[in-house]
């Protein structure tokens, strides 16, 4: 009581107020305990804020030290909307700890909360809710049902959040609300932002895991939401991943060969793609793979991997467990360096993490061996931890590392810490018996412990002994032997026990020894220890039976002395073992199974790990530590027979929302005429990019050069004072990207030939649908088709396309340059162009590291621009662009998106991407005020808006230019995109090729530089050209399509090189494309970032082999 | 998930206690009771405590039990995890972590956990957002907050939860804006009796100080990554940029974090820095032990060895030491049996050497187990695998920061056997 006081001595600032806790000596006991309270209750209704801080202040303290304080909730509720934050805080705090006791009372503060959940302050309506629902209070149920409702629809995700923390609280409250509960967590499930993932799935454990149908939908999105999760959702999310992904995947570490899932993905395949797709789908049938591991099942692997470095112990133990439990064998490997990592927290974690091991090196032994060093013991370790790294070493022993290990047990052997001796001893025992090359020795090393002083260690070693001999004892009466011959010199009862039991149980393979064993034992009988004596009675029973010649008359002997000990267990032994074994003319039927009884083969000891088949559990839980269910434990599935239908994962999206399948496409196509005017693009011209491609880029690089050096430099010495250590680095990066702006003014005119449009327009489609099969994108319905497949389909379609579109093309031109009047015309045919490859807008963005769900994908967008880049020389021209939708007209409520990569240098920043936006009005009436909000950036990305649209009139269309700093990752950009009247949530993702801008390098230069990155930042891969690229031009073409480089003079015509760097970091990105004979040809990418150049290689691949 | 917690000191009283959903009667720690009980040393309480309708989940810091009750499954991990933040948060707040710490701020503790968690699911962990909410409290804030009845609690409302980065307080200024990173090395190492090492492994962190103003965006690159084997980071290094260029890219934290715990790959060959000579003998039959111990430096790159200590537990056999130092000072403590010598600095050319005899209890045999040698040592300036750090680069922010790295090198669990 002296603690507490001295504690609220410090506590009670004030000393003229009477304390509470003061010393029991010095008051009275409950008299004055009421007297106190009255002080405080004065105090709260004081209408000073200091007095009632000060009150609450030693209310809190009372309940920290768990002294009841119930008496005063209705001085302290009455507080509950006062302004003073603190004692707002420290009243909730009291009212949720005593509420439960003072229903009625408490229902006195519902109203203030009820209030706060209408403020426009999310976070005041986040905290409002948050007490609100930690009120467990029945008769407040409904409130907090309807509460919960309207906060999951809310529009600040925290609050969103707090809807969902607040959940399983209504839930445990009254479990009859379960059923509308669900409907939330489904609601919340859809939910987009990663600060409501982690606590809806925790919800979702709480409630009801069981739903795993709800998980469907949301499946791919939490997979790739999960690293930005905070940590502690990070684990729920993966522990529930492990269930689902147990439920609807098929085991990778078996039969891998009969899993095609052909009919599936056939179904799935008519799903998307309906009647219309039927030719389609016979050929997707024809060429379908053979099994691979379910995309979705890769994405997970894939993405929680990053996690094992997370610092959280927890947040890495779930991933470790997670592969352990999905990941085909070879794979799991990866998680041990993590696990290792973790041994080097603290003890609580190392004893978490080494159990989880030992389970594993049970099942996996082969990964933990390279760091067996690792789980040697100190002789600091706290004892359980020494008996955990004692089991991991004993289960990774093998032939190759028991001599290491086996000296290793040696010095533990030496230890103080007895029962850390004790298991090893245990621990050596069992490696004798996994492997057979060293059983003798540690036969014999064992054999000389038993000299040992310790009791504990000799008792231990002649328990292993035992265990071993009995094993193989034929093989070993020598050292039963050895032991007869030990009994002389060791005093431990509990050894000399152990050896006579072993003597007699094999007294045939040591015929002449037992008898004189026994012999000198019956000498020795009455001073022998009670246990002693019970084996000697034993041997001396089993040996009757044997040898009853030899030693009839000791036995006997024997038995007379035991007759009159002082023990009566051994009396009653002696009794009854002679009734047993000597025939007299009373033994009953018993006497002749006598030796069946005491020589029955006795079955060895099975030493084996504790951790055995403790697997069944999820590894990481708190079942599996205990080794018991825990309530609450949800079963780890086995894996199905066959993979459930893997479309219910599939995210439907509305037709118009987004071109993810091929039945969109054409849908759009169809429409095309209808809306042709409204759309003002629709037309499908080939543009001018054609050309800038193919040959004169080069040449147009390298006349701009030198006179874009001089303004370059000027500029970099403005911007570059903050650093002057980045000074050098930047400035040439600067240089490079003046380079690329004074090239890129090379207008290309529009009248280029419809023919090369055409074909640059089937080209550019390819590449994109390409990029997208290549990433496998889980988010496309046709992932699982094969590549040909698609590209064939693409090749049909954008030919007959193609057609189409020329013919058109022409047509529509003039009344769009008409509408249009304050454009430029260049910049005019850069839209058309991007409007040409409007089919394909949802591959575009995809690209190969990244799987962002469809859904996902429909929820990005972006874009921006400033509007002094608008100039229109900067909007011209410029290679391929692919005008992507960013959101659709009906999405959109009649306001049409769309951008493309314009390639320009964006002056603003030239460490920005230009992305290039075009708005178009549909309504008929005015769209005011566009701009972007809340942009959700991947950390270091940034994003340069646009200036404000502040009015479009029905039907206008505008374009603006936005920058983004990607950070040369090709994770999207997430944003909103904001009218006066609503907002749109966009993303805008980069294809890795418009990561880059080009950068004119001599031949020599590109040499230079390639031989600085070579080894691991180059990337070779032999390729057959497509038919199509008989030339170089076409090659050429085909290169600066994918990728925003320039061309390398090269002497010779056999090679052409490229050459760009990264928008971002600056980083030089080489490629050489060597041709050879007939088709062959060799793709060179030297790149300092290697995840860029393996994406490049994909995709110039693929636009090269076509 | 985490129902209550219940803070128990040393002697085994429960001095706090919180509950975050029903109260759960603070006897059921009885069961942590019987199992304190049971366990010889108090770190060998089971970390986990089944009870027949809770289960107890313990972490022992700074001879304080923070024993968490929960009801259902849950990760182990994830609890233990969580508690030790909780630690980490009170020795952020109030400098240590003590029962007196604690007792002293009650209100402010209570007012951290109920941030912490809500409902038993962590809300808050990170100590940026949490200063937001909860100022720690300081001597000058205490004073003030008597005289003007002013709060510890931030008016303004915690706008960090909401921001993209959620790690870093908004709005923070300096005047003085610095970034300091302390590259960390441990030496983990097991010599045996004839000095060669058996295992030896180089574990690091890099622990940061920064103190910038606004939104800076700081890249630190490392002149040979490729000697970090394994690596975890804090949340806000960016995983991809350094998967892919090795590089270490961040918006950090305001303040003192861990950016970065790192393992040199076990390939290179550990430099071990000290060298042993021990002789430790005991006579069968004569109640005297030889004790002799040289300490010298090995391969410490022309730095000195400073700050070393050496600890040994000797045989329980063994009742007093006489011992005489050639430098520092050594204590015996004749209860525990531990032995230590405060050595300080090694000067190579006058090798520190502890030498004397051990009387052992009469009568009593040779004791048969050899005490082990801990061994503690810091090394400054030197990062002992080579690291080195490149170049640090800010972003983001117009000003040019101060900027410090310092190097050192310190023994982990450094343990000679004899």
């Amino acid at each position: 009581m002296s603690a507490s006081s001295a504690f609220s001595d410090e506590k009670g600032g004030s000393s003229g107020e009477p304390e509470y806790g003061h010393d029991p000596a010095s008051g009275g006991i409950f008299s004055t305990d009421y007297k106190r309270h009255d002080d405080l209750k004065e105090m709260l209704d004081s209408n000073k804020d200091s007095l009632k801080l000060e009150a609450m202040k030693r209310i809190v303290a009372m309940i920290a030290r768990g002294k009841n304080a119930s008496d005063l909730f209705p001085a302290v509720v009455k507080n509950v909307a006062c302004k003073n934050i603190e004692v707002k805080k420290l009243v909730y705090v009291y009212l949720v700890r005593y509420a439960e006791e003072q229903q009625e009372l408490a229902l006195l503060s519902i109203s203030t909360f009820q209030r706060g959940l209408k403020d426009p302050n999310q976070l005041i309506r986040a905290s409002a809710l948050r007490v609100l629902s930690s009120i467990r209070v029945t008769i407040i149920v409904p409130i907090m049902m309807l509460a919960i409702k309207e906060a999951a629809s809310d529009m600040s995700p925290y609050v969103r959040k707090t809807a969902a923390h607040a959940i399983p609280k209504l839930h445990s409250l009254d479990p009859d609300q379960k059923d509308q509960l669900i409907e939330v967590i489904e609601k919340l499930l859809a939910d987009k932002t990663t600060l409501v993932a982690g606590s809806v799935v925790m919800a979702f454990e709480e409630v009801c895991p069981d739903r795993i149908d709800l998980i469907h939908k949301n499946y791919r999105k939490l997979c790739n939401l999960l690293i930005d999760v905070e940590e502690w959702g990070q684990v729920v999310i993966i522990n529930m991943l492990t269930r689902y992904a147990r439920t609807q995947f098929l085991n990778p570490n078996i039969n891998e060969s009969l899993l095609e899932e052909g009919d599936e993905k056939a179904f799935y395949a008519s799903d998307e793609e309906e009647d219309e797709e039927k030719k389609v789908e016979a050929s997707a049938l024809a060429k379908r793979k053979p099994y691979v591991m379910d995309p979705d099942h890769r994405l997970l692997l894939r993405n929680t991997k990053p996690l094992l470095q997370s610092r959280n112990a927890a947040v890495v133990m779930a991933v470790a467990q997670l592969y352990f439990h999905l990941a085909p064998k070879a794979e799991v490997g990866v998680i041990a360096k993590a696990l290792v990592r973790l041994m080097r927290s603290h003890s609580e974690v190392q004893y978490v993490v080494l159990q989880n091991v030992a389970t594993m090196t049970i099942k996996r032994r082969g990964m933990f061996e390279p760091y067996l060093k690792s789980f040697y013991i100190r002789s600091t370790d706290p004892t359980q931890i020494k008996i955990l790294k004692l089991e991991v070493l004993t289960n990774l022993a093998n032939e190759t590392n028991i001599s290491t290990l086996l000296r290793e047990f040696q010095t533990y052997i030496k230890s103080m810490d007895k029962d850390f001796v004790a298991a090893s001893i245990q621990a050596i025992g069992r490696c004798a018996t996994n492997i057979g090359e060293v059983r003798d020795t540690c036969l014999n090393g064992l054999v000389q412990l038993l000299s040992n002083r310790d009791e504990l260690v000799v008792a231990e070693s002649v328990v292993v002994i035992k265990k071993l001999l009995q094993m193989q004892p034929e093989q070993h009466s020598d050292i039963i032997k050895h032991m007869a011959k030990l009994i002389d010199n060791i005093q431990v009862p509990m050894a000399r026990a152990s050896i006579l039991w072993l003597i007699g149980e094999y007294c045939e393979h040591v015929p002449k020894i037992a008898p004189d064993v026994l012999r000198k034992m019956a000498k020795s009988f009455t001073n022998e220890e009670d246990i002693v004596k019970l084996q000697i009675i034993n041997l001396a029973a089993k040996l009757y039976l044997t040898n009853s010649k030899q030693t009839k008359l000791l036995t006997q002997y024997v038995l007379n002395l035991a007759k009159y000990d002082q023990n009566y267990d051994i009396r009653d032994r002696a009794r009854f073992i002679r009734q047993l074994i000597v025939p007299t003319d009373k033994s009953g039927a018993l006497n002749k199974y006598a030796k069946k009884l005491f020589l029955a083969l006795k079955p060895a000891p099975v030493l084996e790990s504790p951790f055995k088949d403790r697997d069944h559990f999820q590894l990481g839980s708190l079942s599996h530590l205990l080794n018991a269910k825990a309530s609450g434990y949800q079963e780890l599935p086995a894996w199905p027979e066959s993979a459930p239908d893997p479309s219910v994962r599939n995210v439907e999206i509305p037709d118009w929302s987004k071109c993810t399948s091929r039945k969109d496409r054409k849908e759009k196509k169809v429409e095309k005429p209808f809306y042709s005017d409204s759309d003002g693009e629709s037309g499908p011209t080939e543009s001018a990019d054609s050309e800038s491609d193919s040959g004169s880029r080069s040449e147009s690089v390298s006349g701009s050069d030198e006179s874009a050096f001089g303004s370059e430099s000027e500029e970099s010495g403005e911007e570059t004072e903050s650093d002057e250590e980045e000074e050098e680095e930047e400035k040439m990066k600067k240089k490079r990207v003046e380079k690329t702006k004074a090239k890129k003014p090379v207008v290309e005119s529009a009248e280029s030939e419809q023919s090369s449009g055409a074909e640059d327009q089937k080209r550019g489609r390819k590449t994109g649908k390409d990029r997208k099969s290549a990433s496998e994108s889980e988010s496309e319905s046709e992932s699982s088709e094969s590549e040909e497949e698609s590209e064939d389909e693409s090749e049909e379609e954008s030919e007959s396309d193609a057609d189409i579109r020329k013919k058109k093309a022409p047509a529509k031109q003039p009344p769009k340059q008409s509408k249009k009047v304050n454009k430029k015309e260049t910049q005019e045919m850069s839209l058309l162009d991007l409007d040409d490859f409007e089919p394909t807008p949802a591959s575009a963005p995809v690209t190969p590291v990244n799987f962002l769900s469809s859904s996902l994908v429909s929820d990005l967008e972006g874009l921006s621009l400033t509007d002094t880049i608008l100039a229109p020389s900067t909007i011209a021209q410029s290679a391929s662009m692919k005008m992507c939708e960013l959101l659709h007209r009906i999405r959109g409520e009649g306001l049409a998106v769309e951008y493309c990569f314009s390639r320009q240098p964006f002056s603003p920043d030239p460490n920005m991407v230009a992305v290039q936006i075009q708005f178009t009005n549909n309504t008929s009436s005015e769209t005011k005020t566009i701009h972007i909000e809340e942009p959700k950036l991947q950390s270091g990305m940034r994003i340069r808006e646009f200036s404000e649209i502040e009015l479009m009139s029905a039907g206008e269309s505008v374009t603006v230019v936005m920058g983004i700093d990607f950070c040369d990752s090709t994770q999207a950009a997430n944003f909103q995109l904001c009218t006066h009247t609503r907002k749109f949530f966009v993303s805008i993702q980069p294809p890795v090729g418009e990561l880059m801008t080009p950068v004119f390098l001599t031949e020599n230069d590109f040499k230079k530089e390639q031989g600085k990155l070579m080894g691991m930042n180059e990337i070779s891969e032999k390729l057959t050209l497509g038919e199509k690229c008989v030339n170089e031009h076409v090659i050429v073409e085909r290169v600066t399509a994918t990728a925003n480089l320039s061309r390398v003079p090269c002497g010779s015509d056999k090679e052409c090189r490229f050459a760009g760097k990264t928008v971002s970091s600056g980083c030089l990105v080489l490629v050489t494309v060597a041709m050879k004979e007939g088709r062959g040809a060799q793709l060179t990418v030297n790149c300092e970032k290697m995840v860029i150049g393996t994406m490049l290689v994909k995709d110039i691949l693929q636009a090269l082999t076509q | 998930m985490i129902h209550s917690l219940f803070l128990v000191n040393a002697s085994g009283d429960i001095f706090l206690e919180k509950h975050w959903k029903s109260v759960v009667s603070r006897s059921v720690c009885d069961y942590f009771f019987e199992a304190l009980e049971r366990a010889t040393e108090p770190e060998n309480v089971p970390p986990v405590i089944p009870t027949p309708h809770h289960y107890l989940i313990n972490v022992l810091r700074h001879r304080i039990y923070f024993v968490a009750v929960i009801q259902s499954e849950v990760p182990p991990l994830f609890v233990i995890e969580f508690l030790h933040r909780v630690v980490d948060t009170f020795q952020d707040y109030f400098g240590v972590c003590t029962e007196a710490a604690i007792k002293d701020n009650v209100v402010v503790v209570y007012e951290l956990l109920e941030e912490m968690l809500d409902n038993g699911f962590p809300l808050a962990t990170e100590s940026n957002i949490l200063k937001e909410l909860i100022k720690p409290p300081t001597i000058l804030r205490t004073v003030v907050n008597t005289i003007t009845g002013s709060t510890n609690v931030g008016e303004q409302l915690p706008t960090g939860q909401l921001s993209v980065v959620p790690w870093r307080r908004t709005g923070v200024k300096y005047t003085n804006n610095e970034a300091y990173f302390d590259v960390i090395e441990e030496i983990d190492a097991i010599i045996d009796k004839s000095g060669s090492t058996i295992t030896a492994e180089i574990q690091g962190v890099v622990d940061a100080c920064v103190k910038l103003t606004g939104m800076p965006d700081l890249t630190l690159s490392f002149m040979n990554p490729r000697l970090l084997d394994d690596v975890s980071f804090h949340p806000c290094v960016r995983f991809k940029r350094w998967e892919a260029e090795r590089i270490l890219s961040f918006i950090p934290p305001d303040g003192n974090f861990r950016l970065l715990s790192y393992h040199v790959s076990s390939q290179n060959l550990v430099a071990i820095p000290v060298y042993v000579k021990h002789n430790i003998s005991f006579r069968e039959g004569s109640s005297q032990g030889r004790f002799e111990l040289t300490l010298g430096p090995k391969q410490t790159m022309g730095k000195a060895v400073e700050s070393v200590l050496v600890s040994s537990q000797l045989p329980r056999g063994v009742l007093n030491a006489n011992l005489n130092p050639s430098q520092g000072t050594y204590t015996f403590d004749p209860v525990t049996k531990l032995l230590s010598w405060d050595v300080g600095k090694i000067n190579p050319q006058k090798l520190p050497s502890l030498k004397g005899s051990m009387s052992l209890q009469t009568g009593a045999s040779k004791p048969d187990e050899n005490p082990s040698i801990n061994i503690q040592f810091k090394i400054q300036q030197l990062a002992i695998s080579g690291l080195k750090v490149n170049r640090l680069d800010m972003y983001g922010e117009k000003y040019k920061p101060f900027k410090g790295i310092k190097y050192m090198t310190k023994a982990g669990k450094f343990q000679v056997r004899t």
